[in-house]
């Protein structure tokens, strides 16, 4: 930064004469003190999730339950991470699961095939990696061209993409799974650093959440995504060109379900038609625990992973304590709801 | 900012140099004139409230400056030159900035955000190509502009959703002020305010004329124009028809020239 730092008393512009109407706050402290804690209140909800499920069943503090938590949170923590960006723009991306299985089938296709024709591992990697970002990209173009060409809903316009692109997935291989694929992609599934205690999809899964953290945050891309959530009309009086700036956010929404596709494949060693399925929903509750509102405007990406890691400590604690897993879906509901309500709670203060 | 002499009033004084000229612009919808032969100019420092009843054509002859709308025929000149807006986005570039009734600001966003929105700062270098935003330069000239319409918000990285609609409406006017070079205007700016609120913002208007940026103030608001302007242009049907100093005149006049009632008597200023 070329700037010379302002002493921070400088950035508090005080004018003594001619002032306009400073306006005293009149929020009550507790609403102040919700709003000034911002995303971090989730934080201490997550930090009483682990020491609770720990007390209740001891084995959460254990490698093994840490690679389970975290295996499990990556592809969810990847599908939020766009779903973060769709949402601040008050949209919402139902299709990101959905995608994520078709990327899956269309590349592991493609890597079947190629080595059926004795192509090597290499090449089919890299072409069949491509392919599941660039089919992930293209469904995402085409919904953020219709939700701005077409100027219907994004909930609409992805329910729709939703259910023709599981329908496509399982006209991809006859709803069947696929498991010849090259050895990159397999090893890529089991690959660990930090003598096994990070795998490396979860190193991928948090790059790319401080790759688009500070993308929404420091960039002008990031700002302008805020804007259009916060009052489109003022983005578009501003010059911004708001129609491409959502293709794009949908685009970036659609390629990282590619990512997340590429990675539950790897993990499972195998592309299954059904991957991905219902995804959408743990997605959205992730970003909204993390404090985003589905209204536009809020929400950061350190909200979302922890939302995510509320999500996945739940998950595996109820396991882990033995609790029968259909209280996992109750139980996550139910967190979803109760993070809204305090939301609302911590925001009413500043939105006029 | 260039340096003028605000227009003392009266016939008197040597008349500036327009810096916004409109010359026999008409706007036809079909049958229906909306603006019929409009001429009007807007010298550097003065303050023109534009006023007419409902339908008058304030809002046709605002949107045709601001490059919302093109004129059926007549043209628009900035210092002198013919341009040709096809877009607000063309009058914002030539120095045209408008303040809008719902002042268009994004209430998630903090005070220099808005200032700054869709003319981001970026930092030098590798990180400025892929749009890093240079937050401290865009925070600091947010205050700088802000002290020079004396404006005063606690912080800059306020968000906007907090503030009082008295100051919401001081970012919009600081936001005009900060970016526009020519002219300012301003469609209702005080409809929605208390009257100590209004009279600040009329304060405001005043501050920003006196640093040589001219105002054209749309209002229904008939005390405030007569109390903030040096010109009082009347539209009746599409037609100027006064161009008033108050002065000269008074409210009841105004409200006569508004109503037709002045031409039918016959008076005239112009």
């Amino acid at each position: 930064m070329s700037a010379p730092q302002p002493p921070a008393a400088a950035l508090d512009a005080h004018v003594a004469e001619g002032e306009l109407e400073a306006g005293r706050d009149s929020v009550p402290v507790f609403q102040r003190f919700m709003e000034r804690i911002g995303a971090f209140w989730t934080l201490g909800v997550l930090a009483v999730l682990i020491v609770a499920f720990g007390i209740a069943a001891p084995t959460l503090y254990t490698k093994a339950a840490w690679l389970a938590t975290s295996s499990f949170a990556v592809e969810y923590l990847i599908l939020a991470i766009g779903q973060t960006y769709v949402i601040v723009t008050s949209g919402i991306d139902l299709a990101d699961g959905a995608t994520l299985g078709f990327s899956a089938m269309a590349g592991s296709l493609l890597m079947e095939n190629l080595l059926a024709s004795h192509v090597s591992g290499g090449v089919a990697s890299f072409v069949g990696i491509l392919l599941m970002l660039a089919t992930g990209a293209g469904i995402g173009l085409v919904n953020g061209l219709i939700i701005t060409r077409v100027k219907l809903p994004p909930f609409i316009v992805t329910l729709g993409t939703l259910t023709a692109v599981t329908g496509a997935t399982d006209l991809l291989n006859n709803g069947t799974e696929i498991t010849n694929l090259p050895g990159f992609v397999t090893t890529l599934g089991t690959a660990n650093v930090l003598s096994g205690w990070l795998p490396v999809p979860v190193l991928i899964a948090l790059a790319l959440a401080v790759l688009f953290g500070l993308g929404l945050s420091r960039t002008r891309f990031g700002m302008r995504t805020y804007a259009i959530g916060s009052n489109e009309i003022a983005a578009r009086r501003a010059g911004v060109d708001v129609d491409r700036h959502l293709v794009r956010v949908y685009m970036i929404s659609g390629v990282l379900a590619g990512v997340a596709g590429l990675l539950v494949t790897a993990n499972f060693s195998a592309a299954s038609p059904i991957a991905g399925a219902n995804d959408e929903l743990y997605a959205i509750a992730a970003v909204v625990i993390g404090g985003a509102s589905i209204f536009g405007g809020r929400g950061t990406m350190f909200g979302t992973v922890i939302g995510t890691g509320i999500i996945a400590v739940l998950t595996t604690g109820l396991v882990l304590a033995n609790v029968q897993p259909f209280w996992q879906q109750v139980a996550i509901g139910a967190v979803v709801i109760g993070a809204v309500a305090v939301d609302r709670v911590r925001t009413r203060a500043g939105t006029d | 900012m260039t340096t003028v002499q605000r227009p003392t009033g009266g016939h008197g004084g040597a008349p500036a140099r327009p810096v916004v000229e409109v010359r026999g612009v008409s706007k036809r919808y079909g049958s229906i004139h909306a603006l019929r032969d409009v001429d009007m100019a807007i010298c550097p420092g003065e303050v023109v409230g534009l006023v007419g009843d409902n339908g008058a054509g304030k809002s046709t002859l605002v949107n045709i400056i601001a490059g919302a709308l093109a004129p059926t025929s007549g043209e628009i000149l900035v210092d002198g030159e013919r341009v040709g807006f096809k877009s607000p986005t063309d009058a914002r570039d030539a120095g045209i900035e408008t303040v809008y009734q719902d002042l268009a600001l994004a209430p998630d966003l903090s005070v220099w955000q808005n200032l700054f929105l869709g003319r981001e700062l970026t930092v030098r270098g590798p990180l400025g190509w892929i749009g890093w935003l240079d937050r401290r330069a865009m925070a600091q000239q947010s205050v700088t502009d802000l002290e020079r319409t004396r404006i005063r918000i606690s912080s800059v990285s306020s968000r906007v959703g907090r503030l009082s609609g008295g100051q919401r409406q001081a970012v919009a006017v600081g936001r005009a002020a900060a970016w526009g070079s020519k002219v300012i205007l301003m469609d209702e700016p005080t409809a929605a305010l208390g009257v100590e609120q209004q009279q600040k913002v009329g304060e405001l208007i005043k501050t920003v004329a006196s640093h040589g940026l001219p105002v054209l103030l749309i209002s229904h608001n008939l005390p405030q124009v007569y109390d903030v302007c040096d010109r009082i242009l009347v539209l009746f049907h599409g037609r100027l028809i006064a161009d008033l100093r108050p002065e000269e005149t008074d409210m009841d006049g105004i409200v006569g020239w508004i109503t037709g009632a002045a031409m039918l008597s016959g008076g005239s200023t112009r």
